[in-house]
């Protein structure tokens, strides 16, 4: 069933059309990358869907959460959804963080916000979280401040915290671009994980086409906010229909192809090791 | 930022030498606000309860002697003991000090948070305003209150604080936007904290150590302006005692006995110092960086 789903969604500031007619559709299990450059628009959408834009800019068409349309829902319905429903990955996971509040506390503020639990049995469930994302030593985690821990360990508590009241969707705007690779390959492969165990409809927004392939079974691709290409992740991998996305897709295969001797990839360096991220 | 590609334990290791004696070591400067600061605090405090002589009490044998054994601050021109002045005026500095960043930061913390967090017009309503209570000087609304209410120490206070208010706003608005501009405050959005909440958790936790210092350097202010107050004759009324009115009372012996003025003088001008100080040795421990590393210092 459909939980999230915008229809001809279009977002102007003044006369300046930004985001021109995205539609897409999030179920249960779905995994939908939405790639293109800077500037295409993508993390427009993502706030957008949260009913987030920055002051000044409009939104039209349709977004439909859970059957209701929340295009012009004032902010306190949206409020409800928001970290409920359909919650957030950001980009850089320092700045996503209060860096004057210790990490479990982040982690247990969106539960006690929507599950109304008490600060002892919200501190308890973030602990919980810090051990789901394969933190190591969750105990001394949640009382660290975010800067006392490291990038990829900060990525995981945003991940725990945009997971913790279990929304049904998920947007992860880039969260793996801040991130070095060894990290990246980590992060992704909890997202995968947590993707699967909890049936979170996954938005993942990236303008790196290999990590998103890995991830999502559906592409959109934008660009000047359109959406130029959309299909199944296989499809628009191997036969792009767009310019851009076949200039996508090639620019991809030569970085691949820099990095193909097998050599070079030493089993075990990346990606086991997931608690050091 | 970058990060390193194999990191290797929970929390990082251990601070470097250099912060521990950073928190062991407090600047010169803060420790001498301290001092100052506290010899004020105290002859203010003793005051309550003790002084060499009455208020009112005069040897008129001893008009303007220099400072003695007897007097150690000399007398006025009715003989009246100075040191005692002193006191009591040093209780006057601090009340209407506190009182005064009181008054300005229960206006202004909440007008610049307000101004921060609200959208565009309200912001600049509030900006708009700021300006013209900076722009209008304190000793004008000063005397208009007096005129309208009579001098006292309370239109003091509420003239000094309205004032102070404006710096405090407008502080308090530029921090707190500065905090909403960040991208955990989003995030905290985009779980669904109510603004007000957001305020609470986020911003102001953020800002509060600049408020403070902001507050230690109001409150110098405004014992200066509680002193020119008093000296214009539009502040603390007698016979109640204030620094400003020493003075204006001294000023027309001041060729006979200068001690008189140089003394209340002296006072004013050694209380903004070590406010000063104060302030900027508190700006250094209350940083949150230096703060959070002296904290992961004492967690080991």
């Amino acid at each position: 069933m459909t939980v999230l789903a915008a229809t001809n969604l279009s977002i102007a500031l003044g006369g300046r059309s930004l985001v021109r007619d995205v539609t897409l559709e999030l179920a249960a299990h779905d995994r939908v990358g939405l790639i293109g450059e800077s500037g295409s628009g993508k993390s427009l959408t993502a706030q957008a869907l949260l009913g987030l834009l920055p002051d000044g800019m409009r939104a039209t068409g349709r977004i439909v959460i859970d059957g209701r349309d929340y295009l012009e829902a004032p902010d306190r319905a949206w409020r409800r959804v928001r970290g409920s429903t359909v919650s957030m990955v950001f980009q850089e996971p320092l700045t996503a963080l209060d860096p004057l509040m210790p990490v479990g506390r982040q982690i247990a503020g969106p539960l006690r916000l929507h599950h109304g639990l008490n600060r002892a049995d919200a501190q308890a469930q973030a602990l919980e979280w810090c051990r789901r994302v394969h933190l190591p030593d969750p105990e001394r985690i949640v009382r660290a401040l975010p800067h006392q821990i490291s990038g990829g360990q900060r990525q995981r508590v945003a991940v725990a915290m945009a997971l913790a009241c279990r929304p049904r969707v998920l947007i992860a705007d880039e969260p793996t671009t801040a991130l070095d690779v060894t990290v990246q390959k980590q992060i992704l492969a909890l997202l995968d994980e947590l993707i699967e165990e909890t049936g979170v409809a996954l938005l993942f927004i990236s303008h790196d086409l290999p990590v998103v392939a890995g991830l999502a079974r559906t592409l959109l691709v934008m660009r000047s906010g359109e959406v130029v290409e959309s299909g199944p992740t296989d499809d628009v991998l191997r036969r792009p229909k767009s310019s851009y996305g076949r200039e996508l897709v090639a620019s991809a295969r030569e970085v691949t192809r820099l990095a193909s001797p097998p050599a070079v990839v030493t089993p075990g360096a990346a990606g086991t090791e997931r608690g050091d991220a | 930022m970058s990060v390193p590609t194999l990191e290797s334990t929970a929390v990082e290791a251990g601070p470097t030498p250099g912060v521990r004696t950073r928190r062991g070591v407090r600047s010169p400067a803060f420790v001498a606000g301290v001092v100052v600061v506290g010899a004020i605090l105290a002859l203010a405090l003793v005051s309550l309860i003790w002084t060499p002589y009455g208020l009112d009490q005069a040897s008129p044998g001893a008009r303007l002697s220099g400072p003695s054994a007897l007097h150690w601050a000399g007398t006025d021109r009715l003989g009246r003991d100075q040191f005692t002045q002193l006191m009591l005026g040093a209780w006057t500095a601090v009340w209407v000090g506190f009182s005064s960043v009181v008054v300005a930061s229960v206006i202004g913390v909440p007008l610049g948070l307000v101004a921060a967090a609200a959208g565009r017009m309200v912001d600049d309503a509030i900006a708009g305003l700021i300006d013209i209570v900076i722009a209008f000087p304190t000793l004008l609304l000063a005397m208009l209150l007096v005129t309208v209410y009579g001098a006292s120490t309370g239109v003091a206070v509420t003239a000094i604080g309205i004032g102070l208010s404006a710096e405090v706003a407008r502080l308090t608005r530029i921090s707190a936007s500065r905090v909403f501009t960040q991208d955990f405050v989003l995030a905290a959005r985009t779980c669904g904290t109510r603004p007000v909440m957001i305020l609470v958790r986020h911003v102001l936790p953020n800002i509060w150590h600049t408020l403070v210092v902001q507050a230690t350097l109001a409150f110098g202010i405004a014992v200066v302006a509680e002193a020119s107050l008093s000296y214009l004759g539009l502040g603390t009324p007698p016979p109640a005692p204030s620094w400003g009115r020493m003075l204006q009372e001294a000023q027309a012996t001041v060729s006979v006995a200068p001690w008189n003025v140089v003394l209340p003088g002296l006072a004013v001008a050694a209380t903004v110092i070590g406010v000063n100080l104060l302030g900027d040795g508190l700006r250094e421990l209350l940083d949150p960086q230096l703060r959070e590393r002296s904290r992961q210092g004492a967690d080991r």
